[in-house]
């Protein structure tokens, strides 16, 4: 039984190590082609390997950071996942702690309507929203985090009310009893406590601020900034003829730092999407 | 103390709640009126009332949409929860290495929808050109299929945690109390697993329906619906309508499509978690 198990559990092991080989390999084509000349990657060749005359060393990678605006992309990314996702949650994090201890209909209507945005697809309000965000000046990679933190509120701060409701009340009130001011309480007290949820809902927003495209392609003034998947979207789009080998040399550079910090940070953020999906 | 907070408001709730107005509930009540007028822009509309809706049914492509949408739905929620539930029962019986494995699978969640499109049409056409066949442009199945296989290599490794998470709570005196009473593996996993790992399906099908429902990105990357349209989805085949298609009664159109758009997911994402909700049990 022993024995039989553990053989078994041998050849699971290789069906996954085949797996998980075949699950990366998409990436790793990218890098392989990243380092042809130009005239080497065409459709039929991008699984093979680079000959010596094919080899291009870091070419590409120097002519799509100097070139293609890239380096303005991705700051602007950058500037902008940064003070949406801090600014979603702090905000976040003291309306939910609003909504939950304060008990009205106001609250009520508020959390409802929180979490109805969660489902709406953007595309029922990307022309509306687009034409309030160029009325309103928010259409700067400064100010387009007041955009992200009304659009993402519904998750945010749905997930930071349901870690709410489960912290005792009576620590607040001790702290309140204490002295504390519901600011103070909230910033000493509450705001430790959430660490965790912090960190899920951080890294889901993240997630979504960095890679999305439709919302700051439409929202951003578009003859000014761009944002990484902007660029790769528009440099694919037809405008003359689409140069492969930076564009390959810019794909992973976009990847290779979103993987690095995986790689670092994987336990906390694999652990924050379990912990996020079971609270949602 | 309820009361002390309350006096607060400006500060906990008015900053959240006024972006929330500026970036949801006015351009949603915007966008509903809208749907009902003929407008290019927000300034030049002038109420129509219900053409818009009825020239939407009657737009071929936007049916067509519909029924690649709701196929690509079906086959991509099902495939994905099967294979991830699999890896995460794999992953759940103690061999080595699961944290590598398991990191792996997770990792094309991190990288966005236009960028996997990218990389997928590059793998996908070179293999259809080594076969001989048609590329991902000139064949709507190819499309389709294409779609299906980028949305599973996303998606299994985040649904895959979920159900990891699922698993690991369900208490081991359970399986454990199966297993003194004789039951076979498949029978712990029909009668015991599976009922307790309820709310982890109740998440995954939500997010994976809505997330197949309003995809985007990695439609208009890897076919951009080509050809003619064949393998444009929903939220693709609204954003050609206000965007691409030229002609003032398009953008009513568009924004009608889209309030039918929005309807219709609500509608499957509350009817999927009665079901699922309603087969949870107390543990």
């Amino acid at each position: 039984m022993q024995k039989r198990s553990r053989t078994i559990n041998g050849i699971w092991t290789a069906v996954l190590t085949v797996l998980s080989l075949a699950w990366i390999y998409p990436i790793v084509m990218v890098v392989i082609n990243s380092f042809k000349v130009e005239s080497a990657i065409s459709t039929s060749t991008a699984f093979q390997l680079p000959t010596a005359e094919q080899f291009a060393g870091l070419d590409n990678f120097t002519s799509a950071i100097g070139s293609q605006g890239f380096l303005a992309a991705f700051f602007n990314s950058l500037v902008i996942s940064v003070t949406s996702v801090v600014l979603i949650l702090i905000c976040c994090s003291m309306c939910a702690w609003f909504i939950t201890r304060v008990n009205s209909k106001v609250t009520k209507l508020c959390y409802f309507l929180f979490v109805f945005s969660m489902v709406v697809p953007f595309q029922m309000l990307m022309f509306t929203l687009a034409n309030l965000a160029d009325k309103t000046k928010l259409n700067t990679p400064f100010n387009i985090c007041i955009v992200y933190l009304g659009f993402g509120a519904g998750l945010a701060v749905f997930m930071f009310c349901g870690f709410m409701k489960s912290i005792p009340l009576e620590i607040e009130e001790a702290a309140m009893i204490d002295g504390c001011g519901p600011i103070r309480t909230f910033f000493l007290v509450v705001l430790p406590m959430l660490k965790p949820t912090l960190v899920s809902v951080g890294i889901l927003e993240t997630m979504w601020v960095w890679n999305d495209y439709l919302l700051p392609y439409l929202v951003l003034d578009k003859t000014k900034y761009m944002t990484i998947p902007i660029l790769v979207q528009y440099f694919r789009g037809g405008y003359g003829k689409v140069e492969m080998g930076p564009m390959m040399a810019c794909i992973v550079l976009t990847v290779l730092p979103i993987i690095i910090i995986y790689v670092l940070g994987q336990k906390h953020i694999i652990k924050g999407v379990a912990a996020g999906a079971v609270k949602g | 103390m309820q009361k002390n907070i309350r006096k607060y408001w400006p500060i906990f709730l008015l900053p959240t709640l006024a972006a929330f107005l500026l970036g949801f509930v006015i351009p949603f009540c915007q966008g509903l009126y809208l749907s009902l007028c003929k407008f290019t822009t927000i300034n030049k509309a002038t109420f129509v009332g219900f053409s818009n809706y009825v020239k939407a049914f009657q737009d071929e492509l936007f049916a067509n949409a519909f029924w690649f949408t709701a196929k690509f739905t079906v086959v991509s929620t099902i495939l994905i929860n099967i294979l991830a539930l699999a890896i995460a029962l794999l992953l759940t019986r103690g061999i080595k290495g699961t944290t590598p494995f398991r990191t792996v699978f997770f990792m094309p969640n991190l990288i966005g929808g236009i960028v996997l499109g990218y990389i997928w049409q590059i793998l996908l056409n070179c293999v259809l050109s080594l076969l001989g066949k048609p590329l991902l442009a000139l064949n709507a199945t190819y499309g389709y299929w294409g779609l299906i296989i980028l949305m599973c290599w996303q998606q299994i490794g985040y649904m895959m945690i979920i159900y990891i998470a699922g698993l690991q709570s369900i208490p081991n005196d359970y399986i454990e109390a199966a297993y003194i009473d004789g039951a076979t593996p498949w029978q712990t996993f029909w009668k015991v697993k599976l009922p307790n790992l309820m709310p982890s399906i109740t998440i995954c099908l939500f997010l994976t329906l809505t997330n197949s429902f309003k995809l985007f990105d990695q439609n208009l990357a890897l076919t951009g619906g080509e050809p003619a349209h064949a393998s444009e989805m929903l939220a693709l085949n609204i954003y050609q309508t206000f965007y691409v298609r030229s002609g003032p009664q398009w953008k009513g159109i568009g924004q009608a499509k889209a309030v039918l758009f929005c309807i219709l997911v609500i509608a499957i994402s509350s009817l999927q978690l009665k079901l699922t909700k309603s087969k949870e049990v107390q543990q």
